[in-house]
C-alpha cells in the first residue's frame, strides 16, 4: 500500500474519504484501518480503488464494495471502478497499532501480532488474551468461530463476561 | 497445458469446495451445541467463498460466458467433478467431522503446495485459502481427538466414521492426464507428491485420537470423471432449486 500524501489531490481526498468508510460489522475500524484497500488509483480521469476481501466468503465483502463506491461518489469524486485483489492475501499483520487499540476499547481483543505463519500455527495451544473489559489473562476461548467470519468467542474467567476475539490469520 | 486441462483442473478444486461446503452448511440449525452450528456455519461460508473463486477462475478460462454462479447452479451431477468424499451426507456428527479432518488435512497440503504455483491466479486463491483450512484443520483436528479419546460411545462413532470413509481419501491423490499436464506445467503439484505431508497429519492426529488407521485397500474412484453416487443428485436438487425455478433471480 502506498501512502496517501505521496498522491495528487483527488488521491488524497479519496484516502480521505476512505478513512471515514466503516467496517459493516465491526464500526470501529475504517475498511483502510483493516487494511481492506490495498490501493488507490486514477486511471484516465477515473478513480480506480483496489480492495481485498478479508474472508473468501466473507458476506460483509460486497457490502463494503457498495460503501466504498457510494462514499467516494457522494463526495464528488465520481463512481470509482473497484479491483478486487487476491494476492498478497489478506492478513490481520496490516491493522494499524491505533485500530488494535480501538478493537479493544470496543470490546474486542485484537489480532496477536505478527500473525502465525504456516505450519507452526497448526495445533498450538490458544494463544494467552487479555480480557479486553476487565485486563485479566484468565480467559478461555469457547469456540475457534464466533459471530463473523474474522472472530472467535472467548470467556473471561475473572469478570465472567464473553467476549469476542479478532482472529489472527 | 490446453485451457481444457485448466478448466477441468478448477472445476475439481472449485466443485469440492462447493459440494462439501453446502453439505456443511446443512448442519445449520442443527448442531449439537450453539458453537459448532456456528463453527461449521462458518466453515461453510468459507468453502463456499473458495468455490467462488476457484469456480470464477474456471469460467474466465472456459471463455463461453459462464460465470461462477452459472457453473454452481446450471449444471448437472454428471458435470461436477469434486471428490466423492465431498457428496458423502452428513450421517452423524463424528461422520461429518471425520469427513471434514480427512479433506482439510488434504486441503492444507494442496493449497500450500499451489502458493507456489507458476499460475498467479491460482497462486493468489491458494495464498488465502490456505489460511482458512489451515484454521479449519485446527477445529476437525481438534474433535477427531475429541471424539476418538473420548466416551466409548463417541468413539466407536468416530471409528465407524473413519472405516466407512477410508476408500474416498485415494481419490485425492489420483494421477490423470490433467494432473499431468498441470504438473508438468507447473500449475500445479502432482496429486501423489501430498501424499506424505497428508499421512502425517493424519497419522499424528488418529494417534492421539486413538483411533485404527483402516488398512489400504480398494479405494472409490470416479469424481473426476463425472461418475458420482445417487447422493450427489438428490444434494444438487436442493441447492439449485431456487436458480432453476426462478431463472435470473437475485437476492
Amino acid at each position: 500500500m502506498v501512502a496517501p500524501e505521496a498522491h495528487g489531490n483527488r488521491i488524497a481526498q479519496a484516502w480521505s474519504v476512505l478513512n471515514g468508510v466503516m467496517d459493516p460489522e465491526v464500526p470501529v475500524l475504517s475498511v483502510v484501518d483493516l487494511g481492506v484497500v490495498r490501493g488507490v488509483h486514477e486511471d484516465s480521469g477515473e478513480l480506480r480503488i483496489d480492495l481485498t476481501p478479508t474472508y473468501t466468503g466473507c458476506p460483509a465483502t460486497a457490502a463494503i464494495q457498495l460503501d466504498v463506491e457510494n462514499a467516494i461518489e457522494a463526495a464528488g469524486l465520481g463512481r470509482p471502478t473497484i479491483r478486487i485483489v487476491t494476492s498478497p492475501a489478506w492478513t490481520t499483520d496490516w491493522m494499524s497499532a491505533d485500530a488494535r487499540r480501538r478493537l479493544q476499547e470496543y470490546g474486542i481483543a485484537p489480532p496477536e501480532q505478527p500473525a502465525p505463519q504456516g505450519r507452526r500455527a497448526l495445533f498450538a495451544p490458544a494463544p494467552a488474551l487479555a480480557c479486553p473489559r476487565c485486563g485479566s489473562m484468565r480467559t478461555r476461548r469457547t469456540s475457534e468461530f464466533g459471530s463473523t467470519a474474522c472472530k472467535a468467542l472467548y470467556a473471561c474467567e475473572a469478570c465472567a463476561e464473553p467476549f469476542e476475539h479478532f482472529k489472527c490469520i | 497445458m490446453s485451457g481444457g486441462a485448466r478448466f477441468e483442473y478448477l472445476l475439481r478444486l472449485g466443485d469440492s469446495c462447493l459440494v462439501l461446503g453446502h453439505r456443511v452448511s446443512e448442519w445449520c440449525g442443527h448442531a449439537p451445541e450453539l458453537e459448532e452450528d456456528i463453527a461449521l456455519a462458518n466453515v461453510a461460508l468459507d468453502l463456499t467463498g473458495q468455490a467462488d473463486l476457484l469456480l470464477g477462475e474456471a469460467a474466465r478460462t472456459e471463455g463461453r460466458g459462464r460465470d461462477a454462479d452459472a457453473l454452481a447452479f446450471l449444471r448437472d451431477a454428471w458435470d461436477f467433478r469434486n471428490l466423492l468424499i465431498c457428496e458423502r451426507p452428513n450421517g452423524d456428527f463424528a461422520h461429518t467431522i471425520v469427513r471434514q479432518f480427512l479433506f482439510d488435512a488434504w486441503q492444507v497440503e494442496l493449497y500450500a503446495a499451489l502458493t507456489g504455483s507458476g499460475d498467479s491466479a491460482l497462486a493468489g486463491i491458494a495464498g488465502k485459502a490456505v489460511k482458512e483450512a489451515e484454521y479449519h484443520l485446527r477445529h476437525s483436528g481438534e474433535w477427531v481427538v475429541r471424539l476418538g479419546d473420548g466416551t466409548a460411545e463417541s468413539r466407536t462413532r468416530a471409528q465407524a466414521a473413519l472405516d466407512a470413509l477410508w476408500p474416498y481419501t485415494g481419490e485425492m491423490f489420483e494421477t490423470d492426464e490433467t494432473s499431468a499436464a498441470l504438473a508438468a506445467a507447473h500449475v500445479a503439484p502432482d496429486p501423489e507428491s501430498l501424499r506424505p505431508g497428508w499421512t502425517r497429519i493424519v497419522d499424528s492426529i488418529l494417534g492421539e485420537a486413538t483411533l485404527t488407521k483402516p488398512q489400504a485397500g480398494w479405494m472409490q474412484t470416479g469424481g473426476f470423471n463425472g461418475r458420482h453416487s445417487e447422493a450427489l443428485g438428490h444434494m444438487l436438487a436442493t441447492m439449485q432449486f431456487l436458480p432453476r425455478a426462478y431463472p435470473g433471480a437475485k437476492w
